[in-house]
């Protein structure tokens, strides 16, 4: 790329070498012109995003979910639709929601969702009996491991220093397994590989994850067994709202964020093909054209 | 003295080992607890649903106190009968309480619930309100049960075994390496390319970048990736090449000068030893990955390596040493960085070869051993899988409710849960 | 002695941590999370030293003018100021009692309107460098290339709308044919039998490798093999 020599080079031969400037203007503009015009691509929910809508769907009213925000602004806008999907669910099935973080990058991001998502569209959801912000604790897999024993020893006051044990839905809270299900958000470490095999395995408490589309494989042979489901990347966050659509009516018709993302994918997608496409035409021109002039050299 | 170390620290950790299922054999002396016979109490109206009725209340296995188990049958009326039952309530008593207290509701259909929330040493007994809308219906009061630690993870006892048995293999091929034994080793081609790519360093004189990952000295990756750097930065001292190493981690910046220190002493060159040869950016992933860019794009190093645990900055950085036209030697134990590291570099260590690698390059009979050891944990995980993948296509072709559970139980121990 | 302390304290740390993992009985449970706290209050403390080193070195950049030095300047000004917003929780409503990463503190608007766009930058230079390194990567050159490039192809096209529009006339018995099918078989069969097999090993050189470094007779990290 630019590093080789640059005499008696054929067409063929520099558009195999293409500037890579000129992919990623294709690229951009494949990103940006499907988010300028909003448009929406709904995805079919695939049986691990389902599993894992249906198990918070067959929580009883007053479950405990721990949400964990392992995750920065760089991952946020292909993970915050998952989260902001899963809070809506929660809400609506009057779920208990405990909302912390394993990443320093995570804390902003839950006083986010709680002023963006929760405080909006479930005015009724009070702090400290529905829902609480725990904030951010140093440690990594070694804050799970002591979770798992003793959640208020790490976990003595909330994000804005009150005490937990004068918050009524901390009461009964005594260690991880006193939770229904542990939802991480992040495929980063720590993330759902360190909830799976911290918490989930040793305390056989459920455990779900939602991650950027890159982690997704990584985390892919923990399910079904040690993950409850998994959201992959932006398609996971559209099938999670597909399957909140399909269950709350409400949602009908509103374009959800990972839905947008999805067009902006569908489209990326087709122009590396194209490239990939056009490279490959290029080294099977070359590849022939080296052949008969290797022939003719010969005769 | 180095040998004598070596079987005083294998001896010490084979006793310690040995200790363990001993203690769990002394601790399966202790009593189990009966189910109390009580009063059904039923409370409401009619189409109340039946109630559940515990099968098991007993104090947690393998933990260290603080919990029990409970289990009940479903309710005749959960799923069948006038399938009625929205939810299970568990309700304690301890032992010198007068009142239950509700302390968690579990979904119908589920039969079992931990209670850990409980104290070491007290008596409780529980009793499960199977719940229909406002309506329930009481199960009989369990006896009381006191929870408490035990000596030994018997939940665990599948993985202390494999372990046990890979841990003896590994430590008895260091052994009979020691005895000069020939062992054969398959060529790793990214680390017979390390000479070539630090010499190529040197005769464009441009520096070398090593990258130990992301994650602190706490990640066994790291370790790896500063092990593999002893043995590069020796070759780079006795080259008198350049290296540029910019970390991410306090704890590794100290480790990596140390180890390149020593490098540099073993070459016979401590005066050509600096410590600005290792330098720390910030532990922020991307502006890691920024930093590291710039100093790429500026300095034009002539030989990347990346060695240790990578996430989404893998592709970043080999994107950038390809624009600039670095050799690229990676290595990495992220499953899902591998296929960037791969398409991107010219050489790659996968997985296992990550931790093959230190071994590998020393070329000492000791560590060589270790690896061998590890061919003793795949030859179990190939032949359970085929064997597993053989009883269970026999048993869908038969039928055969033997053959069936026979391959469960195998995969049981084999599972995490 | 100064190659024996450490080898005799790796090798009883790692024994006890081995044997905790199994005992969940006083004194040994909770042990592993104990050593974690541990190197985590370190590894705090030890960052004085990486920031301390961060400093040193730019400042010497700046003060000898190397090359490129205005970028340390950058560095220097940024560090100083997040530093002081956060240490003193400067504009915080709540006061320097307050949480630090509360809505209208200076830490937190630096966060939100140069710090998350900055990093989503970088993580967005992801979705360009896929496009140029699949580019380059996936050429038909050899048999082992040609199917890495028709399943990434495959994946692809059944990520998209477009694979169910092309293959969605296969129905019935063949409806496996459709390429979203196809892709999601890619994934859940060979992809997540090599994603094992490579776990596997990795498990099993991390087991070798630690008791390598546990027994001693990988020493490489203190230094070089002679005492």
């Amino acid at each position: 790329m630019g590093n080789g020599h640059t005499e008696h080079k054929t067409l063929v031969e520099r558009l195999q070498f293409i500037d890579r400037r000129i992919i990623f203007v294709f690229i951009g503009l494949a990103v940006v012109i499907p988010l300028l015009f909003g448009a929406v691509l709904k995805e079919e929910t695939t049986p691990i995003v389902q599993t894992f809508f249906d198990t918070i769907e067959g929580l009883p009213e007053g479950s405990r979910v721990l949400l964990s925000f392992d995750y920065g602004p760089t991952t946020a806008p292909e993970i915050q639709p998952m989260v902001d999907a899963i809070v809506r669910q929660c809400a609506h099935r009057k779920s208990k929601m405990y909302m912390m973080a394993l990443w320093a990058t995570g804390d902003n991001l839950t006083g986010e969702t709680i002023e963006k998502v929760l405080k909006p569209e479930f005015p009724d959801y009070k702090y400290g009996t529905d829902y609480i912000n725990l904030g951010y604790q140093t440690g990594n897999q070694g804050l799970i491991r002591v979770l798992l024993v003793d959640f208020k020893m790490m976990y003595a006051v909330d994000a804005s220093g009150t005490d937990v044990d004068s918050i009524p839905m901390m009461k009964n809270i005594r260690n991880l397994k006193n939770f229904d299900l542990i939802v991480s958000f992040g495929g980063g470490s720590p993330g759902i590989k360190e909830w799976v095999l911290y918490a989930g395995d040793p305390g056989k408490i459920p455990v779900g994850g939602g991650c950027t589309a890159v982690s997704a494989p990584l985390l892919y042979p923990y399910y079904p067994n040690q993950l409850i489901g998994l959201l992959g990347g932006a398609k996971g966050a559209a099938e999670y709202e597909n399957a909140l659509i399909n269950a709350y009516p409400e949602y009908k018709g509103r374009k959800m964020a990972g839905m947008k993302l999805m067009m902006s994918q569908a489209v990326s997608h087709v122009v590396i093909m194209f490239f990939i496409l056009f490279g490959n035409i290029l080294y099977f021109i070359q590849r022939s054209r080296d052949k008969s002039r290797s022939m003719e050299a010969g005769r | 003295m180095k040998i004598c170390f070596n079987k005083v620290a294998a001896l010490g950790m084979v006793l310690l080992l040995l200790a363990v299922p001993y203690s769990w054999l002394a601790a399966q002396a202790e009593p189990d607890t009966l189910i109390q016979d009580t009063t059904v109490t039923i409370t409401g109206q009619e189409h109340l649903p039946r109630p559940a009725q515990f099968t098991f209340v007993h104090d947690s296995e393998g933990d260290a106190g603080g919990s029990i188990t409970l289990k009940w049958t479903l309710s005749p009326d959960d799923g069948a009968g006038e399938n009625n039952v929205t939810s299970y309530n568990i309700f304690r008593k301890a032992s010198g309480e007068s009142e239950f207290e509700k302390i968690g509701t579990v979904a119908s259909g589920l039969t079992e619930y931990e209670d850990a929330t409980t104290t070491d040493g007290v008596a409780y007994s529980y009793y499960i309100l199977t719940s229909s809308d406002s309506v329930g219906s009481k199960s009989d009061i369990s006896a009381g049960v006191v929870s408490s630690a035990q000596w030994f993870n018997s939940k665990d006892l599948d993985t202390f075994i494999i372990g046990i048995i890979i841990c003896f293999s590994v430590i008895f091929f260091i052994f009979w390496a020691q005895k000069g034994k020939k062992l054969y080793l398959r060529k790793i081609a990214g680390l017979e390319a390390v000479d070539e790519a630090i010499g190529r360093a040197t005769e464009m004189g441009r520096p070398i970048l090593y990258i130990p990952g992301i994650l602190d000295m706490d990640d066994v990756q790291t370790v790896a990736g500063i092990t593999i750097l002893g043995r590069v930065a020796k070759t780079i001292a006795e080259y008198d090449t350049k290296i540029n190493m910019p970390v991410s981690r306090s704890i590794v910046l100290t480790t990596a000068r140390e180890t390149i220190r020593q490098a540099y002493v073993a070459a016979g060159r401590p005066d050509a030893y600096s410590d600005d040869m290792v330098h720390y950016l910030t532990d922020e992933q991307f502006g890691y990955v920024a930093a590291v860019d710039g100093i790429m794009v500026r300095e034009k190093p002539a030989t990347c390596f990346y060695i240790g645990a990578f996430f989404a900055e893998s592709l970043i950085f080999a994107e950038t040493g390809h624009s600039i036209g670095a050799i690229q030697i990676a290595g990495t134990a992220m499953p899902a960085q591998l296929p960037f590291f791969v398409a991107a570099c010219d050489y790659t260590l996968i997985g296992e070869e990550l931790f093959a690698a230190s071994a590998y390059l020393s070329g000492e009979p000791k560590q060589l051993g270790s690896l061998k050891g590890q061919d003793v944990g795949k030859i179990i995980a190939m032949v359970v899988i085929v064997l597993l993948c053989a009883l269970f296509t026999v048993a869908s072709l038969t039928e055969s409710e033997a053959v069936l559970s026979l391959a469960n139980t195998i995969r049981g121990w084999f599972s995490a849960s | 002695m100064r190659r024996t302390v450490p080898l005799v304290i790796t090798l009883i740390v790692g024994t006890v941590l081995i044997v905790a993992e199994f005992v969940p009985h006083k004194p040994f449970g909770n042990l592993g999370d104990k050593f974690s706290m541990y190197f985590d209050i370190i590894a705090v403390f030890a960052f004085i030293l990486g920031g301390g080193n961060l400093v040193r070195v730019h400042i010497t950049k700046i003060s000898r003018k190397k090359a490129d030095w205005p970028f340390s300047a950058v560095t220097l000004a940024g560090f100083a100021l997040v530093l002081a917003a956060g240490l003193f929780k400067i504009g915080n409503p709540g006061g320097i009692r307050g949480d630090v990463a509360v809505v209208g503190s200076l830490f937190n608007d630096l966060y939100i309107f140069i710090f998350t766009p900055l990093q989503a930058s970088m993580f967005a230079l992801l979705a360009f460098y896929v496009g140029s390194a699949s580019y380059r990567a996936f050429r038909a050159k050899t048999v082992e290339a040609t199917i890495l490039l028709v399943a990434a192809f495959v994946i692809l096209l059944g990520r998209t709308p477009f694979g169910l529009w092309l293959t969605g006339g296969f129905t019935g018995s063949w409806e496996f044919l459709q390429v979203p099918n196809l892709a999601n078989w890619i994934m859940d069969v060979p992809n997540l039998a090599g994603q094992r097999a490579i776990m596997i090993g990795i498990a099993l050189g991390v087991i070798s490798m630690s008791l390598r470094i546990i027994l001693g007779v990988e020493r490489t990290y203190l230094g070089q093999d002679n005492d």
